[in-house]
């Protein structure tokens, strides 16, 4: 085996190198999850306990007190859920992965592997969680006898949509933030701001047509739509279509663009970080 | 076994400084229109990915240059080189952690790098989780981990706590458990930095015993970085020396070793720092000078072990205090230990003016080998005190066993341990 260092030298070699370094993916991967919860008496109850918490204040709020209408006869509280999951699963997973550099700084100065491992196994622990959390998902579809449509079948399309739209969101913040590390402090004001444009204390239809392009703008809109359209049956428009070929798209757009600035930083990783 | 297995050619690394620039005058418009520019500047910066510098004056700093070197399969090769040498530069660039600016290095065989005992460790997993989560990170496969996991756990000595968090060992567990997982590595190159200078005396023997073990019956090529001349003489065959980023001497080992310490020696019997830059002081005190001489006033830098070395230094008092300014001098050996500090004693507030201070280290006191010296003054005063310079490794010096006319030796020739061997007073009595 022969390897060239050179400077500039597009490693043709990189997403051999990746494969080549999978088991370092899995088993980082598989500490994050293991040290989430470690030092905590409930452990990985925590990954249900946040999102349930949620989920009680919303329909507590919107449905009790504000009495905000729901379309169909859906319990509020599937209703809430349903968005709760992907959004509660976007929002650890891009302040875990936006994090994630800066976190292991002592690996990266020290040892080498294909960087983009760190940020994806930040990913992939908080979609553990995210697993986790579907169980009060059921419990809740028992306790209202609720029968999901037939669309729940296609749930996993949309685990795959919110896990790369997560990821690749997560992938261009991670490398800014080795760099500038104001994003720190960006983030959670993205996080928090959100959850407030985004579908999930009430429906999209209530948003008025001239304000929809600008709202569909926000990728977690046509994922959480697909989500409650799996879940609770939500019809599907010309207008659920829409928002999800924007998701889509402006997912794609960021993977592509994210990855291209995160190979392109990498190399300096090491020293700035 | 005598195919090239590391070629460095033309190698350089380059890392950009910025300087703040000092200014005299400020006015407040100028800050808001420069930190407007600079602030402008940076959000461009962040989106097109271009490199951020902290000052106005970018400086480009050379780490390494113009290296060029061959090393054939099989071969140990020790790194020395004073602080700020690059030779953690060159390793992180053989290791891949950071990419060259300039040249080409070309490996015929996987390299592990152990740059560091216990990257990745994390303090929350128990040692069995660790083991498996440290070997990843150096390369290993899950198998190779499992194959070798008794061995593992042989070596480090730890099965007790193997089910512990590893944030309850003590330091020294937790280093024994790091080398035991880097010992068994098998790459074609292990380059390693000084990791050496952890953990105790017998487990420093294992570790270097082991890593001969892995150059020698292993054919494996090791790359050695350490201040330790010792730990490199014992393992490596061949040596190279860095200084100010470029290659001295590559050659073996005794010869480079040699060469470090003549030109260490060489370049610090004395110091003048009037028309310098460089500045050690503070508002009271400044260092001026320095140099190192025998009793005849000779500056020298090799003295024959029943010499009298005097280590003289002038300063200069910038401000009369009510306080004693102490001056006080540190001494390492090549080991990085210090040996001794010797603090002026009895000293009155002085007024300004300049001053030299001398002392004078007795024949026959300090042992073999080179000793670098630390320079300082320090100010006493009613409860506190406050360093007013130090300069860290301004002179150093050799000293030079006498086989023959040494009254200690009685003509045995090898080397005597220690840090000193002071020539003391003995009365022997018969008593029969």
């Amino acid at each position: 085996m022969q390897l060239i260092i050179e400077p500039g030298r597009t490693e043709k070699n990189y997403w051999k190198d990746l494969w080549r370094y999978r088991e370092l993916f899995y088993i980082l991967a598989w500490r994050d999850v293991k040290v989430r919860y470690k030092q905590t008496v409930i452990g990985a109850l925590w990954s249900i306990i946040r999102p349930l918490l949620t989920m009680l204040v919303f329909t507590i709020i919107f449905s009790r007190i504000a009495k905000l209408p729901t379309d169909g006869t859906i319990p509020y509280a599937i209703l809430v859920y349903a968005a709760m999951l992907p959004w509660q699963f976007f929002s650890t997973a891009l302040t875990e992965s936006s994090n994630s550099l800066v976190t292991n700084s002592n690996l990266i100065s020290k040892v080498y592997f294909p960087r983009l491992i760190i940020p994806a196994s930040a990913v992939i622990a908080s979609f553990v969680d995210f697993l986790i959390s579907f169980i009060i998902l059921f419990a809740l579809m028992i306790y209202y006898h609720y029968t999901p449509p037939l669309q729940i079948l296609l749930l996993p399309v949309f685990l795959i949509f919110v896990f790369l739209t997560s990821f690749s969101l997560g992938l261009y913040l991670t490398a800014v933030n080795v760099k500038y590390r104001d994003f720190r402090y960006i983030i959670p004001f993205i996080v928090q701001f959100g959850l407030y444009v985004s579908p999930v204390g009430f429906s999209s239809n209530v948003i008025p047509s001239k304000w929809r392009l600008l709202y569909d703008l926000n990728p977690m809109v046509g994922v959480i739509d697909g989500f409650r359209w799996c879940i609770c049956g939500d019809k599907f428009t010309q207008q659920t279509l829409m928002s999800m070929s924007i998701s889509l798209a402006i997912t794609i757009v960021t993977l592509i663009f994210g990855t291209y600035y995160f190979r392109k930083t990498e190399k300096t990783f090491a020293d700035i970080i | 076994m005598s195919n090239t297995i590391i070629k460095v050619e033309n190698l350089g690394k380059s890392y950009l400084i910025g300087h703040e620039r000092q200014q005299g005058y400020v006015a407040l418009r100028d800050v808001i229109a420069k930190n407007t520019s600079v602030f402008f500047k940076g959000i461009q910066n962040a989106f097109s990915g271009k490199q951020l510098m902290g000052g106005q004056e970018i400086e480009e700093f050379w780490a390494l240059k113009d290296i060029n070197f061959e090393i054939k399969q099989g071969e140990a090769v020790g790194i020395i080189g004073r602080n700020g040498a690059g030779k953690s530069t060159l390793l992180k660039l053989l290791s891949r952690i950071t990419e060259p600016t300039k040249g080409r290095i070309e490996l015929n065989g996987r390299v592990a790098s152990l740059l560091e005992v216990g990257t990745g460790f994390h303090p929350e997993l128990s040692g069995r989780e660790n083991i498996f989560l440290n070997g990843a990170i150096l390369g290993m496969s899950r198998a190779e981990i499992k194959s070798k996991f008794d061995e593992i756990v042989d070596f480090s000595g730890v099965e007790k706590f193997l089910d512990t968090p590893v944030k309850h060992y003590s330091s020294g567990m937790y280093v024994r458990l790091a080398f035991a997982v880097a010992a068994h590595l098998e790459p074609e190159i292990l380059v390693v930095d000084e990791v050496l200078a952890v953990g105790d005396a017998e487990f420093q023997k294992k570790c270097l015993g082991k890593m001969t073990d892995i150059s020698q019956k292993q054919g494996r090529t090791v790359l050695f970085v350490s201040h330790n001349m010792g730990a490199i003489s014992a393992l490596c065959s061949k040596a190279i020396l860095l200084n100010k980023g470029s290659i001295e001497s590559f050659d073996t080992t005794g010869n480079v070793i040699a060469k470090y310490f003549s030109n260490t020696s060489h370049s610090s019997s004395r110091f003048d720092l009037t028309n310098t830059k460089e500045k050690y002081g503070n508002a009271v005190a400044e260092l001026i000078s320095g140099n190192i001489s025998d009793n005849h006033n000779t500056i020298k830098e090799q003295f024959y072990i029943n010499e009298e070395i005097s280590i003289c230094m002038k300063y200069r008092i910038k401000k009369n205090i009510d306080a004693p300014v102490v001056p006080n001098y540190h001494f390492y050996n090549a080991n990085g230990e210090c040996i001794f500090v010797v603090n002026a004693p009895d000293i009155k507030p002085l007024k300004e003016g300049i001053y030299e201070a001398s002392c004078s280290i007795p024949a026959n006191f300090l042992n073999a080998g080179v000793h670098f010296i630390l320079l300082a003054a320090t100010t006493y005063f009613q409860n506190n005190f406050e360093v007013n310079f130090t300069y860290k490794d301004a002179l150093s010096f050799e000293v030079v066993d006498k086989l023959h006319d040494n009254p200690l030796r009685y003509n045995y020739a090898g080397p005597i341990p220690g840090a000193i061997r002071p020539l003391l007073h003995f009365e022997i009595k018969n008593i029969t």
